[in-house]
């Protein structure tokens, strides 16, 4: 196995071709029993493996995967960074995550192409900019980065949009948080398989759980398609399926999955150099290094477990597209797609204990899944090892609603298919 | 996705607005306890399978009605009575 990655790594396999690379991470057949077994290799189920190793020592681990590594939504979200939430907790959390992506090409010996081009949110409305302004003061209260722009700044940072008197929505501003951007989510996957792989956790792939093993309201294991594994503990780390894995312990969640739609142009000359959002309507893009622009919408606002979007969504996404950057309406789509996520009540997360001893829940992931990835792992890892949350994951609780603890940073309201 | 309307037949689903999970039971009024409450508001079945939910006919004929759809497949049972 690859040990680590350098300059004269690169070298030595450059001056002699027929040595293949090794195998980035191991394919060990899985023993009967592990101290912790991870349901879900993707990017949160991985990190939570590498942490648990990492900074608790617990080594004797083991991610189940039931398709291979990078086969989930880690594979099919647009790949943004940020840390512009507003509600305690949800502030801290995304920014501890923001520090993690900062450093993790380093911590991982792997190059996940950490772009920190700058997030930029447009206001249509002086309200809006008004509301982005208290935004930034609660960034900035927590040491992170936010700058306020009026129009004429943001036309030199992007000339390319509607500035006309015809615009639908007029451009009145924008927050800026230049340390935001993307990652290149492959390899977020694939480092953290191998830095968790080296570090002696099993990642075993193709390998579905299929039931639970629960005695006197107790997890002692899991059943899978490649036979029963015992566990000391047990994390989920499925979102998109969370419901469905979390009922084989009888459990019934503030979750309801649903398909949000990304889109991806055919590769142009590098015209938009940050992350642009827009406050009329939720929409996102940036432009991929291979030059495809790629953006996203709303969710098409019905609970399904396809991976196949509505036409409608697609209209309504090219229309905000073709609205705010008039140049695109001449551009083709390249492809589409859909990832199914764990839409809740407050569009926030969980990363918990639960009912059910030594099982504990991380999931709950709607639009924020990908960004959380290194913080989810760190606190899941955490809560696992101590039986407990960390002050920074202790809002993500599955007693929240309860208990009147919602974390609505979008202020919509307990509707999951609004939200 | 086309979803037949009860009295329109068959529509696009941007017709529609989506109303949620139709086979939850509402707590009966005066009901005090508040986990009671809690799980009817805040927790869903979320099936990957057969599912009966609410939509409304908002622009068409504003019709609210329940219909049966696989969230598996998107496959559309037809409307439930």
């Amino acid at each position: 196995m690859a040990k680590g990655y350098s300059v004269f790594s690169l070298l030595r396999h450059a001056l002699k071709p027929d040595s293949p690379w090794p195998m980035a991470w191991e394919k060990p057949t899985p023993r009967s029993s592990y101290d912790v077994v991870i349901i879900g290799g993707g990017g949160h189920g991985l990190a939570t493996a590498y942490y648990l190793a990492k900074n608790h020592g617990i080594t004797n681990v083991a991610v189940l995967e039931r398709n291979y590594i990078g086969s989930g939504n880690v594979g099919r979200n647009t790949t943004l960074i940020r840390s512009n939430y507003v509600i305690d907790g949800n502030t801290q959390f995304f920014e501890h995550s923001m520090k993690l992506w900062e450093g993790l090409s380093h911590e991982l010996n792997y190059n996940c192409m950490v772009s920190q081009r700058g997030q930029i949110v447009l206001a249509v409305s002086p309200v809006q900019l008004d509301v982005f302004a208290r935004r930034g003061n609660i960034m900035r209260l927590n040491g992170i980065d936010a700058e306020l722009l009026d129009r004429g700044e943001v036309q030199k940072l992007l000339p390319y949009l509607d500035y006309s008197k015809d615009a639908r929505f007029p451009i009145w501003g924008a927050i800026h948080q230049a340390r935001a951007g993307t990652v290149r989510h492959d390899a977020v996957a694939w480092g953290y398989a191998r830095a968790a792989s080296q570090l002696g956790v099993h990642i075993i792939e193709n390998c579905e759980v299929t039931g639970m093993v629960i005695d006197n309201g107790r997890i002692t294991g899991v059943d899978t398609t490649q036979g029963r594994i015992n566990a000391g503990k047990v994390g989920i780390a499925v979102a998109g399926h969370t419901s469905e894995v979390a009922r084989m312990a009888g459990l019934r969640l503030p979750v309801e999955s649903h398909i949000l739609q990304a889109f991806v142009t055919e590769a142009v000359k590098p015209i938009v150099h940050h992350v642009v959002s827009w406050g009329a309507e939720l929409f996102y893009l940036s432009q991929s290094d291979k030059g495809g622009l790629v953006f996203g919408g709303h969710i098409d606002g019905f609970n399904t477990y396809t991976q196949r979007g509505q036409l409608f969504k697609i209209q309504d996404v090219m229309q905000c597209a073709v609205s705010l950057m008039p140049f695109m309406s001449r551009m083709r789509l390249l492809r589409h797609w859909g990832g199914i996520q764990d839409m809740t009540p407050d569009g926030s997360p969980f990363i918990c204990r639960t009912p059910v001893r030594d099982l504990y829940l991380n999931g709950g992931w709607c639009y924020q899944g990908f960004k959380a990835t290194p913080a989810s792992g760190w606190t899941f890892a955490h809560t696992i090892a101590n039986d407990n949350e960390h002050d920074l994951n202790r809002c993500y609780s599955l007693d929240r609603f309860e208990k009147g603890r919602e974390l609505d940073d979008y202020g919509i309201g307990n509707w999951t298919y609004k939200q | 996705m086309k979803i037949p309307c009860p009295h329109c037949g068959e529509r696009d689903v941007s017709e529609f607005r989506y109303g949620g999970d139709a086979s939850r039971q509402r707590p009966a009024h005066g009901t005090g306890d508040l986990k009671a409450w809690h799980d009817y508001h805040f927790t869903f079945t979320n099936p990957k399978g057969p599912h009966t939910e609410h939509w409304q006919h908002v622009l068409g004929c504003r019709q609210w009605f329940r219909l049966s759809r696989n969230t598996a497949t998107n496959v559309i049972a037809g409307v439930v009575e």
